[in-house]
């Protein structure tokens, strides 16, 4: 599994990225976690708020952090 | 006119003469009673109004507006942009995406920057916040402000073809069909995400507010009265442009900024001058200029700010001469 977190770096993206390792680490999920920092692939996936989170090449939520439940719905 | 916060004085006055037994008439009683009434007061509006935008707003995407405002000229679609700026803040790291999602869909530059400057300047939270401390009528007239400036600074840039002032990378990327849907929420999970922007809000600024208000407060009880007449009075006519000197590199401190404000409003600063610091604490911020370096050149940026300001610097003298 591939976990993309889209943001340009601000507080909200680093968050997503430390409650979704969280999570990861929790479940015993394996993924590979990248940030995407690149404005022209943001936009390709369609997204204008970050922060962004992709999961396998699909988006699954733009404009917040996602909570716990959220995630664990993503990885399992 | 009934006070719907006087439960929250007589709170703040049973504390403070009651509680704390601190005798009326001292200046300690009167910044107590200050800090712990504008305290409560804050938080229930902020709360409260935080809720309902955040409710709001579940209902506009950059998606949609990007669909409203495309390929539209014309004063109309300048309010509308300002108004849509109005009730979506962004964060500042989605400014560039959003500003390429707008400029990709066609809409004009101009009205792209007229959600631009609106967006930041009336937010919800500093709405409360102002709403709180400087009462419904400031409050009114600083949003009506910040939309007017909104329209104003965006048909400007407009008005003067500042296109290819715009990195043309910004013109070369195509904006994906993919994004989240986030269309058909139930009223629980609006709800639900309103309630978490209050958390989350509410999470970030309540220190500002905390150090802004007991600033305030320590002020309003200590400080003679009409000691800023003085020297930043309406007569004084550099106070104005002065206020928004100091107010551009201040963003991060807002929330504590307000409340600063209305003691010193107490103490003799006039009202247009200190809507002028507000503005220009929230319009045109150093972190949120430097973002759109990516996408803009210097040039268009210089103009912008220089055109808010001189904006802001004109709102000013006109509430200092209206009020």
């Amino acid at each position: 599994m591939k976990i993309e977190i889209l943001g340009t770096g601000c507080a909200k993206c680093k968050k997503t990225k430390e409650a979704i390792e969280k999570v990861l680490a929790e479940t015993g999920k394996k993924a590979e976690v990248v940030k995407v920092e690149n404005i022209e692939t943001i936009l390709n996936y369609g997204v204008m708020v970050t922060p962004a989170v992709v999961v396998d090449g699909e988006v699954k939520l733009a404009g917040k952090v996602p909570d716990e439940k959220e995630i664990r719905k993503w990885v399992e | 006119m009934a006070d719907i916060f006087y439960p929250l004085q007589w709170i703040a006055d049973k504390l403070t003469y009651e509680v704390f037994g601190i005798a009326p008439t001292t200046h300690l009683a009167a910044s107590v009673n200050f800090i712990i009434y504008d305290v409560l007061k804050i938080f229930v509006l902020l709360s409260v109004m935080i809720f309902a935008i955040s409710y709001l707003r579940t209902y506009i995407t950059p998606e949609k507006t990007r669909k409203v405002l495309g390929g539209k000229k014309g004063l109309r679609y300048h309010l509308i942009a300002s108004l849509i700026g109005t009730v979506s803040p962004f964060c500042s790291c989605s400014s560039v995406p959003l500003f390429i999602g707008f400029v990709e869909a066609g809409v004009p530059l101009g009205v792209t920057f007229s959600f631009l400057i609106t967006s930041p300047l009336v937010n919800e939270a500093a709405v409360a916040v102002l709403w709180a401390t400087l009462g419904l009528k400031a409050t009114v007239i600083y949003v009506v402000s910040g939309i007017v400036l909104g329209v104003f600074g965006g048909y400007m840039i407009g008005f003067l073809k500042l296109e290819r002032y715009v990195e043309e990378f910004v013109y070369k990327i195509k904006v994906g069909k993919q994004a989240s849907e986030q269309e058909k929420m139930t009223v629980k999970e609006r709800a639900r995400t309103a309630f978490e922007g209050v958390k989350d809000i509410v999470g970030r600024v309540w220190i500002y507010v905390i150090i802004g208000v007991s600033i305030g407060g320590i002020f309003h009880g200590y400080a003679p009265e009409g000691i800023l007449e003085k020297y930043a009075g309406k007569d004084n006519l550099l106070a104005v442009p002065f206020a928004v000197l100091i107010g551009v590199p201040l963003y991060s401190n807002v929330m504590g900024m307000i409340p600063i404000m209305e003691s010193l409003i107490g103490k003799g600063l006039p009202i247009g001058t200190s809507l002028a610091f507000l503005m220009s604490v929230t319009a045109v911020s150093l972190p949120e200029m430097v973002i759109l370096k990516k996408v803009l050149k210097k040039e268009l940026i210089a103009i912008f700010v220089s055109i808010v300001a001189l904006s802001i610097i004109f709102t000013g003298y006109m509430f200092n001469i209206l009020l």
